[in-house]
């Protein structure tokens, strides 16, 4: 019941969604589409149960005091903060328990949720991902080498592809007369992305693809069991 | 210890530093590159401007604040396209965060056309989970997937959703996308399933694995890439923004990019130690 | 006020900028802060806008302002609840049985939509005419497209012991794999660039006022 009753869903589910996918007709074309918007709602929970599971976490860190656990009292605040705001007065769009907060709109300018986001969440979930533009750079100094003719032809391709993909290589190539334009960096760059570079990315797209349609089989069948968790 | 070895042991913090002060000063003094533009944004282009009159779009926000530098601007350029030619536009977000980028996005172009009407012109329907699913169910059945506007107004009474039963109901649509659920989800099924014309901006990391799709059967219709492909559209529309603003910042750092790869290759001959590696 | 507000949003979100850089010089407790601060606003932001935008208008209002048409919906939302029993350990394997219904849609679904897009499309776009083409530039990409995405799928066929004919296939399938790699490294600088490029503007522009926002 525990475990066979799930596989059973997952298989009669599974079967329901591909063969509606075929004969869009009554009753599978039903079936699927209250499927369908059941998934909606489940998946609203999941990332309900996410959210909770990482309050969870946190508090349990802290209470076990592990290491840097102060850190996560921050953590734990934000959230409850954000939350709190957010139900009290709502959102931009939507009016929360205490209503739409004119009062605090007319002191904050916006609603505090709103807020938060655009001067708290804005700022750091921009600066956190263009960190990564500085250890791109230095990996690019340290660890970017011509080691052998695979290396040395992902080195080229990425030189061409960032000097054609900007405007530095209209600016070196330029000059080049019409007749020559096969040596336009940007139509270099071009040809690199029309052709070269698509056959990888076909390649891996297509065998990337027979995985999922593999996996997805498994899972269908009850041969692939570990998303159920558990021993 | 020889120069080249010097260099090879610097510290990582002054090529922080270089990388800052090459993006930052090309933003200050503007060097006025030009920009030459691509086909898949030329196709994305065409596709905006030669929709009938009055034409019904989608534009879907599956992004947040952390790729809005790369999307937002594309987002805009397009938004004030579809304006430009009266279509009627239909927001909505596979990702929480793209509610607010859209109602950014659209409060940014408002200054320019400010006859613009919520409910007639354009509508916001804010969020839904489910990626692939929830985009195959649109495709069934839109009203029941939105019942309502982001605002919570039953989508009845939105004039603008009038006429949208289904996403077969649009002429075109137009994901911006920073990863999944996004523009793969929006090809796999509202083109190939439904066969609704789809093209997209996405950040520059995407575009390799979504090239692909830039076929004959145009599963993907045209394409915007990253800060480049926001800037060659808002160039086409005649209407340059952040993205133009930015691809000098943009040329420079990858020139100093490269010089790095430069330097450390030179340094990593002359300094032998490609013999040690193979030893 | 509003004003003042606005204007001390912008300080707040510079110092929280510079917080996070401060890792550049290396981990500090700022840092760490800052990190903290914005792991707990983004699970806030998800919760709240997954209430708002999903369980309210696609289950909450339906359910209650017209239960009679709607009485199926009571199913998703015990199925749902079953999927918070995640976090109770004693009965948390209830959860399987909402788990089992998204993974059997969402695996049914995706098995169609991918092998319609990815599979057969992909397959078929690369069977093509390689000798007819408008100019040289595009019968050369033709045969690069034919041939680098077989030799690059012979790569990925790991049951064959990748020797002889069929391994230098394979090393050939390399090579367009490297340049697609390249192609992909360009882009994803040019990305995280991009992302720097945002930061500076608004440190510049909206902070500082030394550039146009």
């Amino acid at each position: 019941m525990k475990r066979q009753f799930p596989l059973v869903i997952t298989f009669v589910v599974g079967m329901l969604v591909i063969v509606s996918q075929f004969i869009p007709h009554q009753p599978f074309g039903h079936l699927s589409d209250t499927l369908e918007s059941w998934f909606l709602i489940i998946s609203g929970f999941a990332i309900l149960l996410g959210q909770l599971n990482l309050l969870k976490v946190n508090i349990i860190k802290i209470h076990r005091k592990v290491r840097n656990w102060q850190y996560y009292i921050v953590c734990v605040v934000s959230f409850v903060v954000m939350i709190t705001i957010g139900i009290l007065w709502g959102t931009q769009d939507q009016p929360g328990l205490l209503g739409q907060g004119s009062a605090l709109v007319s002191f904050f300018g916006r609603k505090p949720f709103d807020y938060i986001f655009k001067h708290f969440f804005e700022n750091l979930s921009a600066t956190m991902f263009s960190l990564l533009a500085f250890f791109m750079a230095s990996a690019s100094y340290r660890a970017f080498r011509a080691r052998n003719l695979e290396s040395s032809l992902l080195l080229i391709s990425a030189v061409l592809v960032m000097l054609g993909r900007t405007t530095i290589g209209t600016w070196l190539t330029g000059w080049i007369p019409e007749d020559l334009t096969y040596l336009h960096i940007p139509q270099i760059a071009n040809f690199i992305m029309k052709y070269l570079q698509k056959t990888g990315q076909r390649a891996i797209m297509i065998c990337a693809g027979l995985g999922i349609v593999g996996s997805s089989l498994r899972i269908i069948l009850g041969i692939e069991r570990s998303y159920l968790g558990g021993k | 210890m020889s120069f080249f070895e010097k260099l090879m042991k610097i510290d990582r913090r002054i090529i922080f530093l270089l990388i800052f002060i090459g993006v930052a000063v090309p933003l200050i003094v503007a060097l006025n590159f030009t920009l030459e533009i691509t086909q898949p944004v030329r196709k994305v282009y065409s596709l905006v401007e030669d929709a009938d009159d009055g034409a019904y779009i989608l534009l879907s926000f599956d992004y947040g604040p952390s790729t809005k530098p790369e999307i937002q601007p594309m987002a805009i350029a397009v938004l004030k396209h579809a304006f430009e030619r009266d279509y009627k536009v239909v927001c909505s977000a596979l990702w929480p965060m793209g509610v607010l980028m859209c109602s950014e996005a659209i409060e940014s172009v408002k200054e320019e056309y400010p006859n613009i009407e919520y409910g007639v012109d354009y509508v916001n329907l804010g969020y839904k989970a489910g990626g692939l699913v929830t985009i195959n169910h649109m495709g069934k059945n839109m009203r029941e997937t939105f019942p309502t506007d982001a605002a919570n107004n039953p989508i009845s009474e939105i004039p603008i959703m009038d006429n949208i039963k289904n996403l077969t109901n649009f002429d075109f649509i137009v994901g911006f996308s920073s990863g999944s659920p996004g523009l793969k989800q929006w090809v796999q099924v509202a083109h190939d399933a439904y066969g609704v014309p789809v093209a997209g901006g996405s950040t520059a990391v995407q575009v390799p694995s979504l090239s692909p799709y830039l076929n004959r059967e145009n599963q993907l219709e045209g394409l915007l890439g990253g800060l480049k492909g926001a800037a060659e559209y808002e160039k086409l529309i005649a209407s340059p923004g952040t993205a133009v603003k930015g691809m000098d910042a943009q040329s420079i750092a990858h020139l100093l990019i490269i010089i790095f790869i430069t330097i450390g290759n030179i340094g990593y001959f002359v300094t032998g130690k490609y013999k040690q590696k193979r030893l | 006020m509003a004003l003042t507000m606005e204007r001390l949003g912008v300080w707040i979100g510079a110092a929280l900028t510079f917080a996070i850089y401060s890792f550049l010089y290396k981990d500090n407790p700022v840092y760490k802060i800052a990190e903290q601060i914005f792991v707990g606003i983004s699970a806030g932001y998800w919760f709240i806008y997954t209430i708002f935008n999903i369980l309210k208008p696609n289950l909450y209002t339906p359910l209650t302002s017209d239960f009679g048409n709607n009485t199926l919906l009571v199913l998703p939302a015990i199925l749902g609840i079953f999927m918070l029993c995640r976090l109770v350990p004693k009965i948390n394997w209830v959860s399987r049985y909402a788990i089992s219904v998204v993974v059997g849609t969402t695996a049914g679904l995706a098995l169609i939509r991918t092998l319609q897009s990815d599979v057969i499309t992909q397959m078929s776009e690369t069977i093509m005419n390689p000798f007819s083409g408008p100019n040289a530039a595009v019968i050369l990409g033709k045969w690069i497209l034919i041939i680098g995405t077989t030799t690059g799928i012979i790569y990925f066929f790991f049951s064959k012991k990748h020797t002889g004919a069929f391994g230098a296939t394979a090393k050939l399938g390399i090579v367009f794999l490297m340049i697609s790699f390249g192609a992909a490294f360009g882009y994803t600088v040019m990305a995280r660039i991009s992302l720097l490029i945002g930061r500076l503007q608004y440190l510049l522009g909206e902070w500082l006022g030394i550039i146009q926002p």
